[in-house]
């Protein structure tokens, strides 16, 4: 008997498919997915875990997180990530420190992987929502992310 | 004024003459109505597409992109055409044009009102049967003679699936012929002034109804038994080295073949123009609007069907036909054969 109840199932579940359809049918003015770019450029927002480049967030004092354990610049798989360093005097302490001179990021060899951002242990980079990348030159790839004259937050330690 | 047209013509004229002049200009006015009702299928489809899957759809070319399947006549026109060296030339010339013939003579016979049938002849079913399985030869030839094997094995399934699924169009349509007891179908659409066949036959018809549906949509290869395209197997099928107007002249002959399985169905299962009680009856020429409607309304339930369903594999497809809907039709005949001579069908 299965026969007649594979027929039942199928319409069924063929019924259920176009239920679903044509609810999207009913309700496509109102929450169609396509994004028309160029012309909402301006209210465009990207989606919370979009990857469009790393960057390094700074407070109003111009201080960011980043220790320079290079920790990202070690398990980056493809050298996108290069942290020239420097040891300064600490000012609490008074002893040497390391702290970083330049976070450089080349964002042509960036795959969007996240290693950098999941073993980084201050979480000092992040994701960044920009997605227009295309630049006229290739060196405008390679950025700073670390603001000129930033410094350590206070009491961030590895 | 069809009628002083006619009167005209027959005034002016030798009658030979005057009938050759009649013919041409209806055969011209019916090719100048369904190429723009082609682009406005197309266009439809586009639409309806993408309200299905949440997006837009054409939105640029004139006013929410009603122009965009005339630039896309106007491109294919303007585009070379191209061919392959070792293609049969003769024959992969003539396919397209095999089968948008067969597509556009089917539409001869539809009753669009009372008054506005280009060809009432006797076997009206029989011959859009007919008709509609001979459309198949050109995309055999156009497989074949293309010399590519995506587009002889697009081609080969083409014949398989319509060998099958003829049978299905035919059983189902022979079980809504019991009632009206004629293939004609200006008397077709005269029974059903007692009320629609799908109503008069009720349950058989409705299973006749679902049945020629599914077999209809297998006959116009659309998905989900898109098998003779089937993009990601064939690349584009039996059309795969066509180009230009010809690959149009393929794409125009899909919908029209939609459009003639819909008409098929609005005239024998829902009265074709025929409004629901009868509520215009009094204005006969608003037929024209309940013919359109109606087939419309069973076109888009084949775009729902398109939008929905994944495509079948081959054995799945004559699964579907021989062990299902053609045993259920069979059965199904004799159900209706009962209820036609008990006279069990409901009429008002």
């Amino acid at each position: 008997m299965s026969y007649f109840s594979d027929i039942y199932k199928g319409i069924k579940t063929l019924l259920t498919g176009m239920s679903v359809t044509g609810k999207y049918f009913l309700t496509s003015r109102k929450g169609a997915i396509t994004q028309q770019y160029p012309d909402n450029r301006a209210t465009l927002k990207m989606f919370d875990r979009f990857r469009g480049e790393v960057i390094m967030p700074h407070n109003e004092n111009n201080e960011h997180r980043c220790t320079g354990c290079q920790k990202c610049e070690i398990i980056c798989p493809n050298g996108t990530i290069e942290i020239i360093w420097d040891r300064g005097i600490d000012e609490e302490t008074g002893k040497k420190k390391k702290k970083i001179d330049q976070f450089v990021y080349h964002l042509s060899m960036c795959t969007m992987c996240a290693l950098c951002i999941d073993v980084c242990p201050t979480d000092a980079i992040i994701w960044g929502q920009n997605f227009e990348n295309s630049v006229y030159d290739r060196t405008k790839l390679t950025r700073v992310l670390n603001e000129p004259e930033s410094k350590l937050m206070p009491g961030v330690e590895d | 004024m069809i009628e002083t047209i006619h009167n005209w013509l027959y005034s002016t004229m030798p009658q030979g003459v005057a009938s050759i002049v009649e013919m041409i200009l209806i055969a011209l006015a019916y090719l100048g109505f369904f190429a723009i009702a082609g682009l406005f299928l197309v266009l439809m489809e586009r639409k309806v597409a993408a309200w299905f899957q949440l997006r837009i759809g054409p939105n640029r070319v004139g006013f929410y992109g009603s122009l965009q399947t005339m630039a896309d006549a106007l491109k294919l026109l303007s585009k070379e055409l191209t061919g392959t060296a070792k293609a049969d030339k003769f024959l992969y010339n003539l396919a397209p044009y095999f089968v948008i013939i067969s597509a556009l003579m089917g539409l001869a016979v539809f009753p669009f009102t009372k008054d506005i049938q280009a060809f009432d002849i006797n076997i009206g079913i029989f011959f859009l049967i007919a008709i509609s399985s001979i459309g198949v030869i050109g995309i055999l030839l156009g497989g074949w003679a293309s010399n590519n094997k995506f587009a002889l094995i697009g081609a080969m399934r083409s014949g398989v699936q319509a060998i099958s699924y003829e049978l299905s169009i035919g059983l189902s349509l022979l079980t809504m012929i019991l009632i009206t007891g004629s293939l004609q179908l200006s008397e077709i659409v005269e029974v059903q002034k007692n009320g629609w066949l799908i109503i008069q036959g009720h349950i058989p018809a409705i299973i006749a109804f679902m049945i020629y549906m599914i077999a209809g949509t297998a006959e116009t290869n659309r998905a989900p038994f898109d098998m003779v395209e089937a993009e990601s197997e064939l690349g584009a099928g039996f059309h795969t080295e066509y180009s230009g107007m010809k690959f149009a002249y393929f794409f125009l002959a899909e919908f029209i073949n939609m459009f003639i399985i819909a008409a098929i169905a609005t005239t024998v299962f829902f009265g074709a123009w025929l409004s629901p009680f009868g509520i215009t009856e009094s204005i006969p020429w608003l037929g024209v609007f309940w013919f359109l409607g109606k087939t419309l309304v069973l076109i888009f339930l084949m775009m729902w069907f398109r939008w929905t369903f994944p495509r079948l594999r081959i054995d799945q497809l004559l699964t579907l036909e021989w062990k299902y809907l053609l045993p259920i039709n069979l059965v199904n005949i004799v159900i209706m054969a009962l209820i036609v001579w008990l006279n069990l069908t409901i009429k008002f």
